[in-house]
């Protein structure tokens, strides 16, 4: 096993406890918003995406699936944190609401 | 000493621009905990993600980029507008599908680089721990995106949203397993062929498949969770093939928080992810028919009826269920709650934790049609007041209600908890058919005896409800 290998999978490890560590204490109404917010983060897969798209040479079938690669990953990441965005948007709303709620003509 | 900034290399202002993506990551994961902060921590995360994609672009030996430019330039705006036009109840199936595109990208990077790999030869071929990284990110990405586009598809009621299940189906899974665990194993062995990586997708992307077809609709948000770490660790896993430690860091964050998240769903469900993902809800189903035998037949009612009973009753419990969110009646409610209290009164909203079809789901919906907080109680905190409740409106809830989990241990949901609507001194149900719920079980509580049921479509149910109370 190579040097670099182990220091990824202590990195590996290590990051597999702070993940539990981060979010262990959340209350239920935050578990939407909490799972589409790691669904955007995940999307950082598009730095593996963006670099083997930039690989040179490659057979037309493997720049197409390169490039879909791409477009997925794409996807991901705007789709994940504006949905999220969006969820997060109504419980920011709320917080001005209850005193302008007494005067408001029905 | 001073540092001369010229040593420092393109490649190491890549890998600090990528720790900086990584903090902002670990904060918004932090803040995304805390309802205060919450969507400050997401516009942290957005921002981490900016700063690894324009470092990306830095990437030394990077060619194509006016390709790739133009087909995130085309994908984004794809996603953007998805994302803005959804519904809010619909947000559980769009999780499920961003799930789903990143675990396909994972699987494709991996092919990438399995291609690129098999290329060249003496020591720059596959090292064992990268052949190992590429057969296991191909296989869990294929799986997370055929199993979000199955979740999808059920939640979005394109299939059925009751188990499907098949004869053999734990011996087709087995032999299934099997192939892809043989072929991956001759890959990391040394048989370098394209066409096994090929295959290995392929199968996955069935296993997937397979894999999601036999859980209820009911337990999705258990499942699109779980997918959601798998994308997680098939994106860790890529970062060993590539290199790359913010993949691998960001990756496992995702993968080891994902699993607790979906600990904790299935917990709120009362049911252990085993239990989800091989104990298929039974098949067991009740006809209308029988239910009538067991229990005599159920109460149809007019909204005239039901306003009166709402009017001067004391303390009513609103219980929203999916049936609300499906018929955007949650403004309507608010508003029936609103002239209740001008009556005197008191109005409280029973949130069950799987209310929706997520935990957190209808806690989102109704602070859309802004009810105030205070109002909505947790099941735990309800449940002891439903004794002491003159009426519970249930609004298309109906599995999160069933006594049956309480009361019947042959039940599929025996030891769910539910909310104790049964307990109340009336209970109304308003439902638009008789159809059993979404994990296609009867429920007894609308042949109850105290029971009476409004039938049509909830939002204009409750708008009729709100022209009634006006006039008692």
């Amino acid at each position: 096993m190579s040097v670099s290998f182990l220091i990824e999978l202590t990195v590996l490890i290590l990051a597999a406890f702070l993940g539990v560590e981060v979010i262990s204490k959340v209350p239920t109404l935050l578990h939407t918003p909490l799972m589409s917010g790691t669904n955007a983060i995940h999307g950082i897969v598009i730095v593996g995406a963006i670099i083997v798209a930039g690989i040179p040479g490659q057979p037309i079938w493997l720049r197409i699936v390169t490039l879909a690669a791409v477009a997925l990953a794409t996807g991901n990441v705007v789709g994940g944190f504006v949905v999220t965005d969006r969820m997060l948007e109504m419980f920011k709303r709320r917080k001005p609401e209850p005193p302008a709620e007494a005067d408001k003509p029905q | 000493m001073t540092l001369p900034l010229a040593s420092i290399s393109r490649t190491d202002w890549i890998s600090l621009a990528y720790i900086v993506t990584i903090v902002c990551f670990i904060l918004a994961l932090r803040f995304l905990s805390d309802p205060a902060r919450a969507r400050l921590g997401n516009s942290i995360g957005a921002f981490g993600m900016a700063v690894a994609i324009v470092a990306t672009f830095f990437q030394p030996h990077l060619k194509n980029i006016a390709s790739i430019l133009i087909v995130m330039a085309v994908a984004a705006p794809i996603g953007a507008y998805a994302a803005r036009a959804v519904k809010m109840t619909a947000m559980p199936q769009m999780v499920a599908l961003f799930n789903g595109v990143g675990g396909g990208a994972a699987a494709l990077i991996s092919l990438a680089d399995f291609h690129e790999a098999i290329a060249k030869s003496g020591a720059e071929r596959l090292s064992l721990s990268s052949s190992i990284a590429v057969v296991l990110s191909a296989m869990i990405g294929s799986i997370s995106f055929m199993g979000s586009l199955v979740a999808f598809a059920k939640l979005q009621e394109l299939i059925g949203g009751r188990p499907i299940t098949y004869p053999g189906q734990s011996v087709g899974n087995a032999a299934l397993v099997a192939v892809l665990g043989g072929l991956g194993i001759a890959i990391i062995a040394g048989y370098e062929h394209l066409w096994a990586l090929v295959v290995i997708i392929l199968g996955s992307l069935a296993f997937g498949a397979l894999f999601v077809l036999p859980i209820g609709g009911a337990d999705m948000p258990v499942v699109i969770a779980l997918l959601n770490a798998f994308t997680g660790v098939a994106t860790a896993l890529t970062g060993f093939v590539l290199h790359q430690n913010v993949l691998i860091v960001s990756g496992m964050l995702v993968g080891a928080s994902g699993t607790l998240l979906t600990l904790m769903m299935a917990r709120a469900m009362g049911r252990s992810v085993a239990n989800v993902l091989f104990g298929a809800f039974g098949t067991l189903q009740v006809t209308a028919a029988e239910v009538e035998a067991a229990g005599g037949a159920v109460r149809p009612t007019t909204p005239e009826d039901v306003a009166v009973m709402l009017a001067y009753g004391q303390r009513v419990v609103i219980v929203p269920g999916y049936g609300l969110a499906v018929a955007q009646a949650q403004h309507a409610v608010r508003e029936l709650a609103t002239e209740l209290e001008k009556k005197g009164v008191d109005v409280k909203y029973a949130i069950h934790p799987v209310a929706g079809r997520m935990p957190g789901h209808m806690n989102v919906l109704l602070a859309e049609a802004n009810v105030p907080y205070d109002q909505l109680k947790e099941m735990d905190e309800i449940n002891p007041a439903f004794d002491q409740t003159d009426v519970a409106l249930v609004i298309g809830a109906n599995d999160v209600t069933n006594p049956a989990a309480r009361n019947d241990a042959s039940s599929p949901i025996y030891g769910m908890p539910i909310l104790n609507v049964d307990h109340a001194h009336n209970v109304v149900v308003l439902k638009r058919s008789m159809n059993p719920g979404f994990a296609g079980i009867d429920n007894p509580l609308f042949v109850d005896p105290k029971t009476v049921m409004l039938f049509g479509d909830a939002k204009a149910s409750v708008e009729k409800l709100v022209a009634a109370v006006k006039q008692v």
